[in-house]
């Protein structure tokens, strides 16, 4: 990809770039992230992102396009997915009327052969339209590949999908290509940038691991979720703001059976601001803890412990 | 990439990083040449100036689990804290062991800074308390002494040894020999001093070779442990042991079922669906655009278990449910029945709690009794003999000696007529069935297949023959 953009003008020219650039499109990065983008880039590798659902991973992939200005095609991932869904599908419809033109207008072409096989050699002369560009439907993959800037690929939740389809992306994840079995190989103009996310509900393929940079986004610590709900929910009170972080922080540190991700305290500040909360109390918390937590055992076990929490909370406050 | 095209534009791998893969393959990363190259072009993309970026970096390419990561970090902290010193060295490029074991010698000779002229090479870098140049010469005597190639603890002193040797120890014990011959006072107290710091070297070269062995050993001896364990009579392998076996079980399991778990149906090639074929092309007027095929259903195994949780076997019985259960996803229906003296039903338990703990919860409620074959089959019998179908593959884990009470053969005729297979695990030696009051002889007619089975190798490869017939 160097030599397609103007390397020296690559906004990608250092990881402090990467940091900042990502923090313009809103998403505060750890080193970890910034490297992994930067390296993905010069690498040409794609990144496959692992960890618990809701700490940004699609994000990312969101953000990146925004920075670098370049088109998002988000495939998402599912039980079932083939290649007809996520490379190519024919136009069956216009292929069919195409016969129904052909039908009518083949006469006129082959009217004044003499015989069967000049016919044929008339038909000769025209190219195999059926199975060309112009009948093709591309999908998600096949889109980024003919992307004329480039584009930033995602594959959300590559798990989910079958084993066999994973097999199939390998092409597309270390040469940037697709094989047509009717029109030939597909090679990227420019590479895309590509993100596959997975929340490891089953394990990946070692040869699909190998081809990609493993990146493993964790829980944020309490000073960059902090920058994170800064950057995402603005006008937030900074008082208010570290209540809430300090609290979130601690219920992770309990036995429940989902902790809350970065996402879901986005969504609690967000229900903050719109309660117009100045301060964090125990009222409060037990009236929005359903914004955090998503089960009923958690909440419960949270419930009993809400008091102590809140107070620490406020202490780390200020 | 394709590895043929990547080799071509990448740079080799510098000699650090060739020795920190190499280090890093001996700890268990699973490092493939590809994945090599891959690091030295993002190496030689970041520089070794940010050891923090250099960290991430290599972390992104050469760990691809999470586990793989807490071992990555370890590895490369290890490698690479011997690199202090090499930070002020004159070879940035190459900032790795070359220079390390400057900390060692630095601690160890901490003594007085008295200098003086010793005769030999080793005694003066000894008394000129040069450190940066003693810890030059080990770095260069390991490295001919073949530092890498240890592998056993019980190694450490041979590789001392020879590492002491190269940097001419023998020669400096001479001189020091010779020293106290003269009888000077001057010379005395010369070799007391050369003695002291002597001292200090050894402690020093032992502690290198033993932070070596962690380097490049740790892999090689784990696997080794694990080899052994795998083959190892369950009963036994010790209580230490355990936690180290489940992960195994937990492993092998995984595996067996990536295998089985995926191709639930077959395509009968080239037997056309035409129902469904129609019904797919419908949309464009019936035309064929789209055949569909005939399709083969892939049956998964559906189990009942029924295990001999008294006395000797019990072991057994704990690996043999971890393993099935950690397989679920291979298997469509796991029933499990555990007995001794009599027989209950133990799904319910194993499904809610961990294995681990049911195992114990099983064994408090009816193991560790005598057990009587023929009572447990009678109970089987009466209770879940109707939930057997010609699908069902019973297993049977025991050692088939009923105390010398009555057999009742005749249930496991029955059982035998109802369900698919029956297959018999005997943890005993194949000499010892039939002896005293086993009844193994009198069962196997009734049985596809009775094994021996008292290691995981070989649950694991029954296992894997049960999986195989369903495929």
């Amino acid at each position: 990809m160097n030599d397609s953009l103007l390397p020296g003008d690559t906004p990608l020219a250092s990881i402090d770039a990467v940091e900042s650039g990502l923090g313009e499109a809103g998403y505060i990065a750890n080193r970890q992230i910034c490297t992994a983008v930067f390296m993905a880039y010069h690498l040409q590798k794609p990144i496959l992102v692992e960890g618990p659902a809701g700490v940004g991973k699609t994000e990312l992939a969101k953000s990146v396009a925004t920075w670098l200005r370049l088109p998002l095609i988000r495939m998402q991932c599912y039980e079932g997915l083939d290649e007809s869904k996520a490379l190519y599908e024919w136009k069956y419809g216009k292929q069919l009327l195409y016969t129904q033109i052909l039908k009518d207008k083949i006469n006129s072409v082959i009217g004044d052969a003499a015989t069967l096989t000049h016919a044929l050699d008339r038909l000769h002369t025209f190219g195999d339209v059926f199975f060309s560009h112009q009948f093709l439907e591309p999908r998600p993959l096949l889109r980024s590949l003919e992307a004329p800037g480039g584009a930033v690929l995602l594959i959300d939740e590559i798990d989910k999908s079958d084993q066999e389809f994973e097999a199939f992306l390998l092409e597309i994840l270390s040469d940037y290509q697709v094989t047509i079995p009717e029109i030939g190989t597909v090679t990227a103009k420019v590479p895309p940038i590509v993100l596959l996310t997975s929340n490891s509900t089953r394990d990946l393929g070692d040869a699909l691991k190998r081809r990609c940079l493993h990146l493993h986004i964790g829980f944020p610590d309490e000073k960059l979720e902090a920058r994170i709900i800064a950057s995402r929910v603005p006008g937030i009170d900074a008082r208010l703001m570290k209540q809430l972080v300090s609290f979130v922080q601690q219920l992770r540190t309990m036995d429940l059976k989902k902790v809350p991700s970065v996402s879901e305290t986005i969504d609690w500040a967000r229900v903050m601001m719109l309660l117009h909360t100045a301060v964090l109390d125990v009222d409060v918390v037990r009236d929005t803890l359903n914004v955090l937590l998503k089960f009923e055992v958690d909440v419960e076990a949270a419930g009993k412990q809400l008091a102590g929490l809140t107070q620490k909370a406020r202490e780390a406050g200020g | 990439m394709s590895e043929a095209a990547s080799t071509s534009d990448a740079a080799p791998a510098s000699e650090p990083l060739r020795r920190f893969l190499q280090v890093a393959r001996g700890a268990g990363l699973r490092v493939s040449a590809a994945e090599g190259i891959d690091a030295a072009r993002a190496v030689e993309l970041v520089g070794f100036d940010d050891r923090a970026v250099l960290k991430d970096t290599l972390g992104l390419v050469l760990a691809k689990t999470p586990d793989e990561k807490t071992l990555y970090d370890e590895t490369f902290e290890l490698f690479f804290q011997r690199n202090e010193f090499a930070g002020k060295g004159d070879e940035p490029e190459t900032p790795a062991p070359e220079q390390d074991e400057s900390a060692e010698p630095s601690d160890a000779l901490g003594g007085d800074g008295m200098g003086g002229q010793g005769g030999q090479s080793l005694g003066s870098l000894l008394a000129s308390d040069d450190r940066a140049a003693l810890a030059t010469a080990m770095e260069q005597a390991a490295r001919e002494a073949g530092i890498e190639t240890i592998r056993f603890f019980t190694q450490k002193n041979l590789y001392a040894r020879r590492i002491l040797d190269r940097m001419g120890l023998r020669a400096l014990e001479r001189g020091m020999e010779a020293m106290r011959q003269s009888g000077t006072p001057e010379g005395l107290g010369r070799a007391q001093f050369l003695e002291g710091k002597l001292e200090a070297l050894r402690d020093a070269v032992r502690d290198f070779v033993e932070r070596n062995l962690l380097l490049y050993a740790k892999g090689d001896t784990e696997k080794f442990r694990e080899e052994m364990l795998k083959s190892a009579r369950l009963s036994n392998v010790e209580r230490r042991d355990l936690e180290r076996m489940r992960v195994l079980v937990r492993q092998m399991a995984k595996k067996l079922a990536a295998r089985y778990a995926k191709t639930r149906r077959r395509r009968l090639r080239g037997q056309l669906d035409t129902r469904r074929t129609l019904r797919r092309n419908m949309g464009w007027g019936g035309i064929p655009f789209i055949t569909v095929w005939k399709q083969k259903r892939i049956e998964k195994p559906r189990l009942m278990v029924l295990c001999d949780v008294s006395g000797s076997v019990a072991a057994m019985a704990q690996f043999l449910l971890m393993f099935l259960y950690a397989l679920n996803e291979a298997l469509s229906d796991i029933r499990s029945f555990a007995f001794a003296g009599s027989l209950v039903e133990v799904s319910d338990i194993l499904e809610k709690h961990p294995v681990e703990d049911a195992i114990t919860h099983i064994m408090a409620m009816i193991g560790y009794g005598s057990s009587n074959y023929g009572n447990s089959l009678a109970d089987f019998e009466d209770g879940w003999m109707r939930h057997v179908t010609n699908k069902t593959t019973v297993i049977i884990l025991g050692d088939a000696r009923g105390n010398r009470t009555d057999p009742r053969t005749d249930v496991m005729a029955r059982l035998s007529q109802r369900s698919k297979r029956i297959i018999w695990l005997n943890p005993e030696y194949r000499s010892a069935w039939g002896t005293g009051d086993s009844d193994m002889y009198r069962y196997a007619p009734y049985c596809s297949l009775v094994t021996v089975c008292h290691s995981l190798r070989h649950l694991e490869r029954a296992i894997e023959n049960i999986l195989e017939d369903a495929a």
